[in-house]
């Protein structure tokens, strides 16, 4: 197993990299989407809230390897051309998105109603309300699962291998088939997933606790 | 659009079910047996017996930060270099199982911890054993707040069979590939139909929750 | 106490890496697989299900049909008499060998091409069909061979990590390769006028022209892509009796009538060149 670091690290790095680039780039689209998405829900406009809910609920029920597929094997023929890597993002960004504003949306019914309604009170529009009080309270609520969810999506970030997304499981899965040293590649590979996941999934317990 | 009538035949159709019944099949295996052994796992944690919980703690960490992807390659392909081989089915359940009975263990676990303590001291006070306190009192109401994390567990797990495609498993997703391959006009249609039935199957499911959670609580 | 669980979580991650790195070291066991084969009376092939004319799935019966199913039939009846079964897992082009390798199978017959570095790992059998790289290309078009490929400003299609990737850059270096994912995705490019042609072995290209009639198969075969029966190593016995069946087969002139049942109807394919040993 150590051999396998020892011959193959380059690859592995670039894995390791693209991994964790895909997974933060996704974090970030996917909390914006997220968060877009959850206030919809929230608002009083009906219309805006069966659009939240449509959004959420097909993207949380449709696997996560056929939504990057799509893009992957779909896209690219009528729409626009892009490469595994950009198809598997986008994929990923959708689908956590989903569950970033279900876990958003749980934060922001968490807050006390009471502090909506004195911010409206003391004349801030809704939408100033929801930025500057409701919203940063809201993210203290839901940084622990909101760390569950980038874990998550560290691992799933595993599809992209189905459409060559050069990540660690891609590199790994090459590594295997050349060497055939499936066994100890795997291994490998998943101490490497670990190392990203593990501490921040420590961390995360640890936050938990903390707020109680 | 004529693409969707050609494609839509009952011969697909019933190509794709049979998928749709090999993807529903291994969701339900799974989803007991790491029920069954998550339990297990999740009150062994929870108990903080000595030595015994800790490994079973480092074993239930390690496998839910790994991704489901590799336990089911190195399942696959990985131990039968140490002799023990599967065929696609049994592999494809056998990782499945490990890694949910991981995450339902954590389910488990932070569910019974979340019941407040004083339940279980209380319980004591009254004259109940350790084993009766928990069984009675705290389980019970530990399984309620319990109810929707592992509705959504078992979703993720029924949408995760998708990924046994990649080891030749003949579900859902295998088969709308092999029918686009052979036309590759049917390959739209096919996507929605793959999104169509996982969307029923996985959303069932999450009405059912709600109506269980609903009489339970 | 923390720490101290920590510190506890390492030692024990480290154990289990060592037990596990020691476990494999030992060479696995193999078993012979023709002595498997003969008490069992059953091979199982690795074969495709995504390949016309070679191994393809027929969704209405749910069976895989083709030439390499036809030839492993016949072969597992040669060598272990009418009785004999064969059992066909699917495989793709990556599992085919970690498959083979972990004994999950006992043969390969997927298109394989017998190539010096595929070689190194596997055995293969005799030739059982040879195929070449050729090109298929929309009717009426300006493309009759591969050397009118050699301009700048063509793209061919091929596809990803393929030999016939590899094989085009090599005779058409002016050309522009676009390497896709599969055949299906490399065929909808050249529908889709990204490419003026698509290359690879011709019997898969006479596969895909035969279901689609406005695209043929030009300009003969530029390479030589002979398809093996791949053994694991160490199954020598296995790969002695296969070449046996094969050799009994092309005598008794079995083999010609399964070339001719699935390549006797295709126009434009030459016979004598696919029967070459």
């Amino acid at each position: 197993m150590i051999s396998v670091f020892q011959q193959h690290w380059q690859e592995l790095l670039v894995g390791f990299g693209n991994t964790l680039l895909c997974s933060v780039i996704a974090l970030f689209f996917s909390l914006i989407i997220g968060s877009t998405f959850a206030i919809f829900e929230v608002l009083p406009s009906r219309f805006l809230h069966i659009l939240g809910r449509v959004y959420i609920e097909v993207f949380r029920n449709i696997p996560l390897l056929v939504i990057g597929m799509f893009f992957y094997a779909v896209v690219p023929q009528y729409v626009v051309s892009i490469n595994g890597f950009t198809a598997g993002t986008i994929g990923l960004t959708l689908y956590t998105s989903a569950f970033i504003a279900e876990t958003v949306r749980a934060g922001i019914q968490a807050v006390d109603e009471g502090q909506m309604e004195g911010a409206r009170a003391n004349g801030l529009t809704f939408m100033q309300a929801m930025w500057q009080i409701v919203l940063p309270q809201a993210f203290r609520y839901v940084i622990p699962p909101l760390g569950n969810q980038f874990i998550n999506m560290v691992k799933n970030s595993s599809v992209l291998a189905f459409v060559a997304g050069f990540d660690l499981m891609y590199q790994g899965d090459l590594i295997a088939s050349t060497t055939f040293d499936t066994f100890n590649t795997y291994i490998a590979v998943g101490i490497l997933y670990l190392i990203i996941t593990l501490p921040l999934s420590y961390y995360m317990r640890y936050l938990e606790k903390k707020m109680g | 659009m004529s693409s969707f009538a050609e494609a839509y035949t009952w011969i697909n159709f019933r190509f794709l079910l049979e998928g749709l019944w090999v993807t529903v099949e291994v969701s339900l295996v799974s989803i007991i047996l790491s029920f069954i052994i998550g339990s297990a796992l999740g009150i062994v944690r929870y108990i903080r017996a000595p030595f015994i919980s800790t490994i079973v703690g480092i074993i239930i960490d390690l496998t839910r930060n790994l991704p489901l992807l590799l336990l089911l390659f190195f399942t696959y392909f990985g131990l039968p270099k140490v002799g023990i081989r599967m065929d696609p089915l049994a592999a494809a359940i056998s990782a499945m199982t490990v890694f949910e009975s991981a995450m339902i263990a954590e389910i488990i676990r932070s569910g019974i911890q979340a019941v407040d303590t004083g339940q279980m001291e209380g319980a004591r006070a009254c004259g109940l054993t350790y084993w009766q306190a928990l069984r009675v009192v705290v389980l019970p109401q530990a399984l309620r707040k319990m109810i929707p994390p592992l509705v959504s567990q078992f979703i993720s797990l029924i949408k995760d069979t998708s990924l046994a495609t990649i080891i030749v498993l003949p579900e859902l997703l295998y088969r709308a590939q092999i029918i686009y391959g052979q036309n590759t006009r049917y390959m739209i249609p096919m996507f929605v139909a793959l999104a169509v039935m996982y969307f029923v199957v996985c959303y069932a499911l999450s009405l059912v929750a709600a109506r269980l959670e609903k009489t339970a609580g | 106490m923390k720490r101290l669980r920590n510190i506890l979580v390492l030692v024990c991650l480290s154990l289990v890496m060592v037990t596990l790195s020691a476990c494999t070291n030992k060479k696995s066991s193999q078993q012979n697989a023709w002595q498997r084969a003969e008490s069992s009376k059953t091979i199982t092939w690795g074969v495709k299900a995504d390949t016309r004319l070679f191994g393809l799935m027929d969704i209405k019966s749910g069976q895989i049909q083709g030439f390499d199913i036809d030839m492993a039939k016949a072969i597992t009846k040669k060598v272990l008499g009418k009785d004999g079964h064969a059992k066909f897992v699917q495989v793709t082009s990556k599992t085919r060998i970690p498959l083979l390798k972990n004994q999950n199978i006992d043969a390969i017959i997927a298109t394989m091409t017998i190539t010096p570095d595929r070689e190194k790992i596997v055995d293969f059998s005799k030739i059982y069909f040879a195929a070449g790289q050729s090109l298929l290309v929309k009717r009426g078009s300006t493309i009759k061979n591969v050397r009118d490929l050699n301009k700048a400003g063509t793209t061919v299609l091929a596809v990803k990590g393929s030999t016939s990737a590899v094989n085009i850059k090599k005779y058409a270096p002016q050309a522009k390769v676009l390497e896709l994912e599969d055949y299906a995705q490399a065929f909808t490019a050249l529908k889709s006028g990204q490419g003026e042609a698509l290359t690879t072995d011709n019997g898969i290209l006479f596969g895909i022209a035969s279901e689609n009639p406005t695209y043929h198969v030009v300009g003969g075969t530029f390479t030589k892509e002979p398809y093996g029966i791949a053994f694991d190593k160490g199954q020598g016995e296995m790969r002695s009796k296969v070449n046996a069946a094969l050799a009994e087969m092309r005598k008794d002139g079995t083999y010609q009538k399964l070339l001719q049942k699935w390549f006797g109807n295709v126009a434009g394919f030459d016979l004598k060149e696919a029967s070459q040993q």
